[in-house]
């Protein structure tokens, strides 16, 4: 998918995270990552993030973190609608299925 | 799956919030609902809906009904909420305002096509049905028995009054009719009976007048609108040690009976019969869905 506008998901409520994609023609994947336990899980929290922009296909994009504690899910679950808002496409549920 | 069967009490998360959906699996809740309609505003339910399917998915709290109630029927999101809602496999799905029976073998076809799709076992998820109107009521007894995949119905007390332009009170007397007709419709299905919320979430005293009617009249468990509410409506649906006691002599007094070839069995000096025999294996199924000892300790 292609990032072709800038787009929010998430809030900055405990127990969230709030991500802002925007577009980086040419440039890759550029990750900020603002969190409280960054030592601890920064480089989980940094994964998890580039393993769903790999799921989308997602090459270059800028990436903004605002972490407030987010368990991993949350984190996946943010960046999925982040993605598909900044890509203004929806989200292919039968992705992997194996009789779609 | 829930490894309990039991489904005194139900508690919405909103499909917004993580701290809220995280909170709620540490509550005393029997069954969980995920929610992706009332609680999600138009712009946030893509986000909801990815949050949802997520939390069930990776984060499934242990020993819980999981639900995930879904927009209605007839809105734009349906679709796109039961291609997540399927995926995630809670343990049912919660269908809103539902009135026809058609409305039901729909949303049951729809689901074949996703766990097929899915390569998910077929049939496993269940539905609940929320009963929100009048034509709801009417139809009650078709809609319990829509599809095998129905394992419960609830009364949504707020919009039931709002379709029959009556008032709201906290006695009730407004769902009393819609109260039964759920529930001898549940019955005659054999599938789980939901009570209206009560909504005043400061009234503890209203509550429990309010899980009188409840109780009595033979609900299975109700929803709660607040986490506080939670233990109140559970104790209501647990026996007490007094009637797992009476229920106990009842099954002793009919043993009895049987051993010695009585033809007519007494307790207390009133006859046993048939309907007690029945409450009181109801009672005592109830006391050990619920974890409780028969000596009175919990497990």
């Amino acid at each position: 998918m292609k990032i072709k506008r800038p787009a929010m998901a998430g809030t900055l409520e405990s127990s969230d995270v709030q991500i802002i994609l925007e577009p980086n023609p040419g440039s890759g994947i550029e990750i900020e990552l603002n969190s409280d336990v960054k030592t601890t899980f920064g480089d989980a929290i940094e994964a998890t993030i580039r393993q769903v922009l790999d799921e989308f296909s997602v090459t270059d994009a800028q990436v903004t973190v605002h972490d407030k504690g987010a368990l991993d899910f949350v984190i996946r679950s943010r960046m999925q609608c982040a993605v598909c808002r900044a890509a203004e496409g929806k989200y292919d549920w039968g992705k992997e299925d194996p009789n779609g | 799956m829930a490894k309990s069967e039991l489904m005194r009490t139900s508690l919405y998360a909103g499909g917004t919030s993580p701290i809220k959906m995280i909170q709620a699996g540490f509550y005393n809740e029997d069954c969980l609902v995920y929610d992706l309609e009332d609680s999600v505003s138009a712009g946030e339910k893509d986000a909801a809906r990815f949050l949802v399917y997520n939390a069930v998915k990776y984060q499934r709290p242990e020993n819980k009904y999981i639900l995930i109630r879904v927009n209605g029927i007839y809105s734009e999101y349906l679709d796109e909420d039961l291609e997540a809602a399927v995926r995630a496999q809670p343990d049912a799905i919660r269908i809103p305002k539902v009135e026809y029976a058609e409305e039901v073998k729909r949303i049951d076809k729809r689901m074949t096509e996703i766990e097929r799709k899915a390569g998910l076992p077929v049939g496993q998820i269940q539905i609940w049905c929320n009963i929100e109107s009048y034509q709801g009521v009417l139809n009650a007894r078709e809609i319990a028995t829509a599809s095998p995949r129905v394992a419960a119905m609830a009364l949504g007390a707020e919009d039931f009054t709002a379709s029959m332009t009556a008032q709201r009170t906290k006695p009730g007397w407004e769902i009393f009719y819609a109260r039964n007709a759920v529930l001898m419709a549940c019955r005659e299905a054999g599938i789980s009976a939901q009570d209206a919320v009560f909504s005043d979430i400061n009234d503890s005293e209203g509550l429990q007048t309010d899980l009188q009617m409840t109780r009595t009249l033979g609900f299975d468990g109700k929803t709660c609108v607040h986490p506080r509410q939670i233990d109140t409506v559970n104790a209501c649906f647990t026996p007490s040690q007094k009637e797992i006691r009476n229920a106990q002599r009842v099954l002793e007094a009919l043993e009895e009976a049987a051993k010695n070839h009585t033809g007519v069995c007494t307790l207390d000096g009133g006859m046993v019969d048939k309907p007690m025999e029945l409450r009181a294996r109801c009672t005592l199924a109830k006391a050990e869905a619920a974890g409780i000892k028969m000596g009175g300790q919990t497990k």
